[in-house]
């Protein structure tokens, strides 16, 4: 456990970066701080550690005052992922990684070692670990940093901004890494961002802080997008947050209608007979969903439906298979991505079992709001 | 030709001389110039002095420091230790402010992911901003040895050794297998030294290589 008691950070210029803040940050979740730039979450997160000293107040890790240990031993303890990644230029990744390893006495050998397993850990191929970090892309880069800040198995890991140099996919990616990550080592994550989305999706708790390094809000990400405690929260939050909420709700209540589907490769008049309302999804040998044929569409075909021939489709609703649910926003999303105004529900392999349609999701909304389920 | 067969022994001799009083300023400069640069990349106070100050002595002739030294130092006249000296000076007035350049061009995210794995000043320095600096190091020992080959041939002006006497011994008594083999010889010292000096840095630097992406 963190706890930041009455912290305050007053730089020499006089500017007070983080004012007054007390936070209490629980043991094996993600913690993300957001707020706009300036607003002091790199001088929050760096007085963890001790890169930044606090004027005044107590930040105790695990009880004892951070305070209390000489600033080297405290930080070789914990992980710090750095915005850019920071790797050394100089190093390769394998020996990258094995820094702290090495700084804590280990052989070189045992290092390289441990330093191979975390790079497979981090999902980088073994081929990469006599790179230099300028031969590596900026995704791979912040995987080693990762990797790097792994290397000690600390149980807190600081991570600053460390996807906001890399472009929204591979972000995306690296995301989802984390969470996979985090659900196999359970370590305490303070996650540092200005990106709402990202907090939202990472966060098991959110503290939102203004420029003056005030908390102005601390909530899971569901409670701030239901419930923000005032304009500048709401505003932060953003626009779309009603949608974005429903991305905390499951859609286990959401009607799975039954859906046209087509054979790949089937005669042109099959499909046509098997259309719906204009419509059918196209589907592999699997039943995985390919994409979708109209009836303007078989109109100027011959033979067999075409992969070629396919409009593609929108995203996939895994609906409530096998134990793991969609959301009502993932849902929605289908349903409106779709070009046949049809949502795709797939089972957990990803096959076809039916359809949602938008007014399905919002009538699932409705009674959810009705059996108190939402919060408001 | 003959005049080489029989001069060669002593030709060899006097170009190690050469090469010592030529590359011990260069490694005794490259030992001061360190901690300077290292302090001129930490405080700007410093900075501001030791990069003007150190950066204008390179302004200085070197016949008038060589004709200074014995004053400032207390040696005599045809003491080596003043074309050392001078040499030494030269060498730190060509490496202050590129340490100091080079170690602030580490960037701030490197420097800041080693304080945060724990690393210490001194341990940074050596592990991390040192090896970035390896290559404005040796671009800048290049040229100090090279500069200090030619110039210790100058110091023999005021008498210190070194291939420069094949000059002043060749113009004097009009003997040019003299003159030539002087000059040959320490523009091969210079190219040899350069040489090696490129290796090394070539040798200390495998992250500059290699294809990107
Ligand atoms: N070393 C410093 N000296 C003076 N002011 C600083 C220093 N570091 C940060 N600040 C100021 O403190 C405030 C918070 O900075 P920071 O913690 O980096 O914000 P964030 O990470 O949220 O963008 C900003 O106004 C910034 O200009
Ligand atoms: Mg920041």
């Amino acid at each position: 456990m963190i706890e930041f008691q009455a912290v305050t950070k007053r730089y020499d210029d006089g500017t007070v970066a983080v004012d007054n803040l007390d936070l209490t940050i629980a043991d094996g979740g993600i913690t993300v701080l957001v707020g706009p730039s300036g607003c002091g979450k790199t001088t929050s997160l760096r007085m963890i550690n001790r890169m930044v000293e606090a004027t005044s107040g107590t930040i105790l890790l695990d009880g004892q005052d951070v305070h209390a240990q000489r600033p080297a031993t405290l930080r070789r303890g914990i992980g710090y992922v750095i915005q850019n990644a920071g790797l050394f230029p100089h190093r390769t990744v394998l020996d990258n990684v094995a820094t702290v390893p090495m700084l804590l006495g280990a052989k070189k050998a045992a290092a390289r070692e441990r330093a191979t397993e975390l790079l497979a850990t981090v999902g980088l191929p073994a081929e990469l670990a006599k790179r230099y970090p300028a031969q590596l892309s900026g995704g791979q880069q912040q995987r080693v940093g990762v990797a790097r800040a792994l290397a000690a198995d600390p149980p807190v890991l600081l991570m600053d901004e460390p996807f906001s140099a890399v472009d929204p996919v591979v972000r995306d990616d690296l995301q989802d890494e984390l969470l996979r990550l985090q659900s196999e080592l359970g370590k305490t994550i303070v996650f540092v961002t200005h990106d709402i989305d990202e907090a939202i999706k990472i966060g098991d708790k959110v503290a939102v802080m203004r420029v003056g390094g005030r908390l102005a809000q601390y909530d899971t990400p569901a409670a701030l997008l239901a419930n923000p405690v005032d304009d500048f929260v709401a505003a932060f939050v953003g626009r779309d947050r009603g949608y974005r909420a429903l991305g905390f709700l499951s859609a286990h209540g959401v009607e799975v209608a039954p859906l046209a589907t087509v054979a790949l490769g089937s005669p042109v008049e099959a499909a046509r007979a098997k259309l719906d309302s204009g419509w059918a999804a196209v589907v592999d040998e699997a039943g995985k969903p390919l994409g979708w044929v109209s009836a303007a569409g078989l109109s100027t075909m011959e033979g067999s439906v075409q992969a070629a021939d396919l409009v593609s489709g929108g995203s996939l609703y895994v609906a409530d298979t096998g134990g793991r649910t969609g959301s009502l926003r993932a849902a929605l999303d289908a349903a409106l991505s779709s070009p046949a105004a049809l949502g795709v529900a797939v089972d957990s392999a990803g096959a076809v079992v039916g359809s949602v349609s938008a007014e399905a999701v919002l009538a699932a909304l409705a009674d959810a709001r009705k059996a108190g389920e939402v919060p408001s | 030709m003959s005049w080489l067969a029989d001069n060669f022994q002593r030709l060899a001799e006097v170009s190690l001389d050469h090469l010592g009083l030529a590359m011990v300023p260069v490694s005794v400069g490259l030992l001061i110039s360190l901690p300077l640069g290292w302090l001129a990349s930490r405080w700007r106070l410093a900075r501001r002095i030791l990069v003007p100050v150190t950066g204008i002595l390179y302004a200085i002739p070197s016949l008038a420091l060589f004709v200074i030294m014995p004053l400032v130092l207390g040696t005599q006249i045809l003491d080596p230790v003043n074309v050392q000296a001078v040499l030494t000076i030269y060498t730190v007035s060509l490496l202050v402010r590129a340490i100091a350049d080079t170690l602030d061009a580490v960037p701030e995210s490197v420097l800041a992911a080693a304080s945060a794995m724990g690393y210490r000043q001194a341990g940074r320095f050596f592990a991390v901003q040192l090896p970035l600096a390896v290559p404005v190091l040796v671009a800048g020992l290049r040229v100090a040895a090279v500069m200090n080959m030619s110039l210790v041939a100058v110091g023999q002006l005021i008498g210190v050794g070194g291939l420069g006497i094949f000059l002043i011994d060749g113009v004097q008594r009009s003997n040019y297998a003299s003159i030539i083999a002087g000059i040959v010889a320490i523009v091969v010292l210079a190219l040899l030294v350069d040489r090696l000096l490129a290796i090394l840095g070539w040798a200390l630097t495998p992250w500059t290589r290699g294809s990107r992406r």
